[in-house]
């Protein structure tokens, strides 16, 4: 990844606290829903198939 | 003894015909014949008309003695159209049909995704056309009945088939008992049950999707246009997909999905169905409109394949060798392009002009394309009837998104039946120009249809061999060119030349079209006099150059044919 690209450590704060923030508020019904969504727009935005494909093989290691 | 329902289907729109049963008992023992056919159905009727074409004569058996219960299929493609105008019926569709190429996709009462089939100004026929089954096939019976070469036996059933080196011979059952039957080839067009294929122990290979849907036809009057709409997720259906189609006489198609667990025999008793379609046209604000019911069936979606479709001199077509996915339009519509494949290589086969090693090319070719069509209609089953817990989250999100969210748009298209591209075949030339054209349809392309004038269309102009479409602006072919087309002749092989882009008659053409604006040859890559297209009898490219030279043809030829390059006895066939 390039590092030009990475959060910061503010930014990488303030994602943290939005995601867990925005998950506490649609509830426990729909999080699977939302973050699916929120998967794909952000596969969208970054654009690159192979990326996505390592972003998913790095998230499903040490469940 | 085998007794088919005398009594006519109900309809209430359709009046069946009962056709007389053909009788053993009223006809000599012995009987034979060069091909027979088994099953009326559209895939076995359109191999007996584009076999008659071709001057081959065939007996198709049909159990029943009546056309299809029910509409069936109802969707037919642009090349549908032009393989049933090959077969001499697309004018009488076109007569009684509802052209349509829109599509909709609803979810949460608005449009999310809306297709768009290109009409372009060359084509004859529209991108999909509506008509039901019945009238299909009652056009295909009567143009069978107009034709000599064709004989439909009524209330026979195939009872055994056994094959040799030689043919097959086949016991059929009728009301006056069983009768032995003997064939050269037969062409298994039997339908998604083939008795044939169970009698040859055959296995379909691919996927089975567990949904089960619905269809159900009914006389309603809704101030809708003809386009496909696809309602997702609906409140009286949660989770699962309803399609509606607008047939003639003022029928529609409803498709819904059932819940899992629940049986076709309690999805189809009237109380459940008249529940599901109220709350449907109640959902598209008709609440309340009376409506009556033609015909219902339960189907399940299925991506399978049998992996060759020859099989000694058996061959297998339409669902008797597939059996797909409905959703887009891809079970008759490929059974056509089947039965056009395969007509006029096992025409050139049985009249001995080529060898039987030719028909190899079809199964190449049409188990490429179902596994294509399969591998497409998996995408598309997967959306509309997601077969796991993964899949259905995605499509789920998918759906929410879209109501704001443009870029998941095009996951609800619905990739409609087109016509394979035979880009891999056997048959394409590998020693013409192809690589080198900078338009026009390349190795194994279906055909570029061109509009030529009011009501008349390149495509009207090819019979059913192979075509030679030659840039000539001179008044005459080349005299080796002309010799190349008659060796070929004098074997038997249908061969028609056509010269393009000279105002007088090219010498050496059977027909000569002006193409007084340039757009034939500039569609198909022509820059050039001496450029040339050679389309086989089911229209598709099989080779093309920049500069024809005879040698070039007779290598073409020889390729698509199974002939030898050269004549080795000149004079023992003519």
């Amino acid at each position: 990844m390039n590092p030009n690209t990475a959060l910061d450590i503010p930014g990488l704060e303030q994602v943290y606290d939005q995601l867990a923030t925005a998950i506490d508020a649609v509830g426990p019904e729909k999080t699977e829903l939302f973050l699916v969504k929120l998967a794909l727009m952000n596969a969208n935005a970054l654009a690159d198939p192979a990326l996505f494909r390592a972003h998913i093989d790095a998230a499903r290691r040490d469940l | 003894m085998h007794q088919p329902h005398a009594e006519p289907r109900r309809s209430i729109y359709y009046d069946y015909r009962v056709f007389d049963a053909w009788r053993p008992s009223q006809h000599p023992p012995g009987q034979r014949a060069a091909v027979v056919i088994a099953g009326a159905g559209p895939i076995g009727l359109v191999t007996a008309l584009l076999l008659a074409r071709h001057g081959v004569a065939s007996v198709v058996l049909e159990a029943e003695r009546q056309v299809s219960e029910g509409s069936r299929a109802i969707v037919f493609t642009r090349r549908s159209m032009e393989i049933l105008q090959q077969a001499g019926v697309a004018h009488r569709v076109t007569q009684s049909g509802l052209p349509w190429r829109f599509g909709n996709s609803l979810y949460r009462g608005q449009r999310v995704f809306r297709m768009e089939n290109p009409h372009d100004p060359d084509d004859r026929f529209f991108p999909l056309i509506n008509l039901q089954q019945q009238y299909l096939e009652q056009y295909l019976v009567e143009a069978c009945e107009a034709q000599p070469l064709v004989e439909l036996r009524w209330g026979n059933r195939l009872q055994t088939v056994v094959q040799d080196g030689a043919g097959v011979s086949l016991e059929v059952d009728t009301e006056d008992g069983l009768y032995a039957l003997r064939a050269d080839w037969l062409v298994a067009a039997d339908g998604a049950r083939s008795a044939i294929r169970t009698a040859l122990g055959l296995k379909l290979e691919g996927a089975s999707y567990e949904g089960q849907f619905v269809i159900a036809d009914i006389r309603v009057d809704l101030p809708l246009p003809t386009e496909r709409l696809a309602f997702f997720d609906p409140d009286w259906n949660p989770g699962n997909t309803i399609l509606m189609h607008r047939e003639p006489q003022g029928i529609w198609r409803l498709d819904y999905q059932l819940p899992p667990g629940e049986s076709p025999e309690d999805a189809l008793r009237p109380e459940s169905l008249r529940a599901r379609i109220d709350a449907q046209l109640a959902m598209i604000g008709h609440a309340g409109i009376s409506w009556e019911l033609d015909w219902c069936s339960v189907y399940s979606a299925r991506a399978l394949t049998l992996p060759d479709y020859v099989h000694g001199r058996v061959l297998f077509a339409g669902d008797a060798a597939h059996l797909l996915p409905i959703f887009g339009v891809r079970g008759a519509n490929t059974g056509f392009q089947d039965a056009q494949a395969l007509a006029w290589r096992l025409a050139l086969v049985a009249r001995g002009i080529s060898p039987a090693t030719l028909l190899a090319s079809y199964s190449t070719e049409r188990v490429g394309a179902a596994r294509e069509i399969i591998d497409e209609a998996g995408k598309s089953t997967r959306f509309m009837a997601p077969p796991s817990r993964g899949f259905r989250l995605l499509r789920d999100a998918v759906l929410s998104l879209s109501l704001t969210q443009p870029f998941v748009g095009p996951l609800y298209h619905w990739r409609t039946s087109r016509p394979h591209e035979y880009g891999a075949s056997p048959l394409n030339s590998p020693g013409d120009d192809n690589a080198l054209f900078q338009a026009g349809p390349g190795h194994g392309a279906p055909p570029r249809n061109i509009c030529l004038g009011p009501d008349d269309h390149l495509l009207d102009h090819l019979d059913h061999g192979f075509t030679l479409i030659c840039a000539s602006a001179g008044p005459a072919l080349p005299a080796v060119l002309r010799e190349a087309v008659q060796s070929f002749r004098q074997r038997g092989l249908p061969l028609r030349v056509i010269a393009v882009g000279a105002r007088e008659p090219v010498a050496g053409a059977d027909e000569t079209l002006p193409d007084a604006n340039g757009r034939l040859r500039e569609r198909h890559g022509l820059r050039s006099d001496g450029g040339a297209y050679l389309l086989r009898p089911d229209q598709h490219v099989c080779a093309r150059w920049v500069s024809l030279d005879a040698d070039r043809l007779r290598a073409a030829l020889a390729q698509a044919t199974g002939l030898g390059t050269t004549y080795p006895n000149p004079g023992d066939r003519a």
